[in-house]
């Protein structure tokens, strides 16, 4: 009867009755695709517990990347976000899953599609969205940009095409050598997996066991490059030959979670590397720059849309086994549309850095040293 | 009298005991003892550990600090490059070695992106303490693909501190504050200077002996020329200064030590008492050390000091050849740094 009142009720402008939490029902197991493996025995379980709390969670954390990045799409098409913006509505269910099996004194690393992992790993809406604009009250103040943010146990953002996995395994050497038990994510595309520093890497961490979790986000596009027209293999997961690879359905924030967990349980033990193929899509193109379909239909992206959306996928969910009600959902969008605003705002009247900045933060530490201007009788001042 | 020799055996004890000590042992000194003193400072390359390294230079760390803090990579500049900048950021203090800094090019994106721009790009959040250090420049009979010199390029990048020690001296306290630095330090060692012994002063034998970086050194002083040089040139300089004082002209020769930072100041301090400069260095002409040089005393307060303008000694605009006659004539020798001074002197 609940559930039949609940169908009624979608999309009501009032609450007929009010609900309360014991209502709702606490934890449910779903039944998640299996997931391909490489030389390994096992891979992560198919069946999986999310309780109503991390459905809400996972719900409002996917829906503030969401909101985020169509914000910038938006200020972006304004001429108020500048330079490169490349954004990640589509692939929500990787970041959330992954953080959601690591703790934030793990460490992590990506390439340039950064903001919702900035966002996951612990950056502030506002931060994030006033270093697009470049002001001050930005997450680097402005000296970075979209593709350069960083916080704590967060190494970026990173604009070279796979410059930053073997970052992320040095990073993983670290925590090998301070014996902390800590791991690193370390994420790349499906256009940087064909890097040869990749495969240098690959090579390292096994020889040294490095605590390095390698995640290819196979979104089916190196930039306008399909992976049919870029990798004589396209089986990502299987690229790292002597590591063990899985590859996961991207789009499904469980399936995403469950992995990681198996992933940071084998790096934990000591065993060395492992490989993570999330098959995930991107609605927007590679950069706000690129329309996205001239090498790929509307049809193509709409059916993803429709049938294969993490945010849409998690609400069923949590619809259907009774976890939520549809109001409750509701309001978490409106209180997300309310902060994507308020960052918004922030973001666009935030004054720019002081030219007096300039010329900071180039060293660390450092005593304040002169630089030069654009000419001779330019001496500008910088300090760390 | 048994007075007399407790005051001869006290007054020899003050005698300060000079040592001759060759760079590359200068260079094991200043790691051993960082390695010791801090314990995030680690190296990695092709060979340092069970080799005793390429040159020798890492010789006996290996098995005084063993395979966590001595770690032989495979040869994959980029990835080890790249994981050592990683590991820097993490919180690490590791010493990059290049074989020699030809290979760098291969991780040149590492050293550059990854390293130099990153504490700029995250406004001062995220540090990169990191030495890149080997052998760079001309050896002997290497030939063309093994004899570059790297300090124009990097020395172009802000973000780098990019540092060139002469002789044993400068090497170990160099070295030592590279490693101390929390920034990243290009540090180039130059292969012909590996074996060749300095006086060491006791003061330079100690364990906490530094020289700053960014402060050049005047090695000899003169009233006539100012002789500018880095590494292994700086010897040069000085032999020409030697031949040349028996004719009369004393050359004051600069020792830049450190090539960004550059110490210009000390520069315009003796063109303004010379007046007549002579730049010598071993890489190519154009973009390089020397050109830098003449641009800023152009741009700054000695240049009214000039009677004449700046000679560039430098190396043969060429790539390097192989036979040693031709090796020979591609690179200044003493002859054309005398030659040149009594150009700039119109003598």
């Amino acid at each position: 009867v609940r559930k039949l009142l609940s169908i009624v009720f979608k999309g009501a402008a009032a609450v007929v009755s009010a609900r309360t939490y014991a209502d709702f029902t606490n934890e449910a197991t779903f039944e998640i695709k299996k997931c391909d493996t490489f030389k390994l025995d096992e891979g992560p379980a198919t069946q999986v517990v999310m309780t109503r709390d991390e459905g809400l969670q996972y719900y409002r954390t996917m829906q503030t990347m969401r909101r985020m990045e169509l914000k910038a799409d938006q200020l972006y098409k304004q001429k108020i976000i500048r330079g490169f913006c490349h954004l990640y509505d589509g692939q929500e269910a990787c970041a959330v899953g992954i953080e959601a099996a690591i703790n934030l004194s793990d460490h992590l690393i990506t390439a340039y599609r950064a903001h919702g992992y900035t966002y996951t790993r612990g950056g502030t809406v506002k931060k994030i969205m006033a270093e697009l604009t470049g002001r001050r009250g930005g997450i680097a103040k402005g000296k970075g940009g979209s593709m350069h943010m960083y916080c704590k146990h967060f190494y970026g953002g990173n604009g070279i095409v796979g410059a930053q996995v073997p970052l992320g395994a040095g990073v993983a050497l670290a925590c090998k050598y301070q014996g902390n038990s800590e791991l690193c994510v370390c994420l790349y595309g499906d256009g940087a997996a064909n890097q040869g520093q990749i495969f240098e890497t690959y090579n390292m961490a096994a020889l040294w066991k490095l605590p390095v979790i390698f995640i290819c986000e196979n979104n089916g596009y190196g930039m306008g490059t399909s992976v049919e027209r870029a990798a004589a293999s396209t089986d990502y997961f299987k690229r790292g030959e002597f590591i063990p690879g899985v590859r996961v359905d991207g789009m499904d924030v469980l399936c995403v979670r469950e992995a990681s967990r198996f992933a940071a349980d084998y790096c934990r033990s000591g065993k060395g590397p492992i490989l993570m193929e999330l098959q995930t899509y991107r609605y927007h193109g590679h950069s706000m720059s690129d329309p996205g379909v001239s090498y790929r239909t509307r049809e193509e992206i709409q059916e993803v849309r429709s049938k294969s959306d993490p945010i849409s996928m998690l609400k069923d969910r949590m619809l259907s086994n009774n976890m939520a009600s549809v109001e409750e959902l509701k309001e978490i969008d409106v209180e997300v549309r309310k902060e994507i605003e308020d960052a918004a705002q922030f973001a666009t009247t935030d004054p720019e850095p002081p030219l007096e900045d300039l010329c900071n933060h180039i060293f660390h530490n450092n005593p304040p040293l002169e630089v030069r201007g654009t000419n001779p009788w330019s001496k500008l001042k910088s300090v760390s | 009298s048994p007075l007399f020799h407790k005051f001869l055996k006290e007054a020899l004890n003050k005698v300060p005991k000079d040592k001759c000590v060759t760079v590359r042992d200068a260079l094991n000194q200043a790691m051993d003892e960082e390695l010791e003193r801090d314990e995030r400072v680690f190296l990695l390359g092709e060979e340092v550990a069970q080799y005793d390294g390429a040159y020798k230079v890492s010789r006996g760390l290996w098995k005084k600090y063993g395979d966590k803090r001595i770690i032989d990579t495979p040869i994959s500049e980029m990835g080890f490059a790249g994981i050592a900048v990683g590991a820097a950021m993490a919180g690490l203090r590791p010493i990059c070695e290049f074989m020699t800094f030809n290979f760098s090019m291969q991780a040149i994106d590492q050293v550059i992106n990854s390293a130099a721009k990153t504490c700029y790009m995250s406004a001062g959040l995220q540090a990169v303490p990191i030495v890149f250090r080997g052998p760079n420049g001309a050896s002997a009979g290497v030939a063309a693909q093994h004899s570059q010199c790297f300090a124009a390029w990097y020395a172009h990048c802000p973000g780098l501190k990019v540092v060139s020690p002469w002789n044993s001296e400068d090497a170990k306290g160099l070295l030592k504050s590279s490693i101390r630095d929390d920034n990243p330090v290009v540090f180039l060692e130059n292969e012909l200077l590996y074996g060749v012994p300095f006086e060491m002063s006791e003061e330079a034998q100690s364990k906490d002996f530094t020289i700053p970086i960014g402060k050049a050194k005047v090695e000899r002083a003169g009233s006539h020329i100012t002789l500018v040089s880095h590494s292994r040139y700086v010897g040069h300089c000085l032999d020409a200064a030697a031949v040349l004082a028996k004719e009369g002209i004393e050359c004051e020769v600069i020792n830049l030590r450190t090539i960004r930072p550059m110490d210009v100041e000390s520069i315009e301090a003796s063109v303004m008492k010379t007046n007549h400069l002579v730049t010598v260095e071993g890489g190519w002409p154009q973009f390089g050390v020397g050109a830098e040089i003449c641009a800023r005393i152009m741009e700054g307060s000695a240049f009214n000091y000039l009677d004449s303008p700046v000679t560039r000694v430098t190396g043969v605009d060429i790539p390097m050849p192989y036979a040693k006659i031709l090796e020979d004539h591609s690179l200044p020798q003493i002859k054309d740094i005398i030659f040149s001074v009594k150009k700039t002197l119109n003598v």
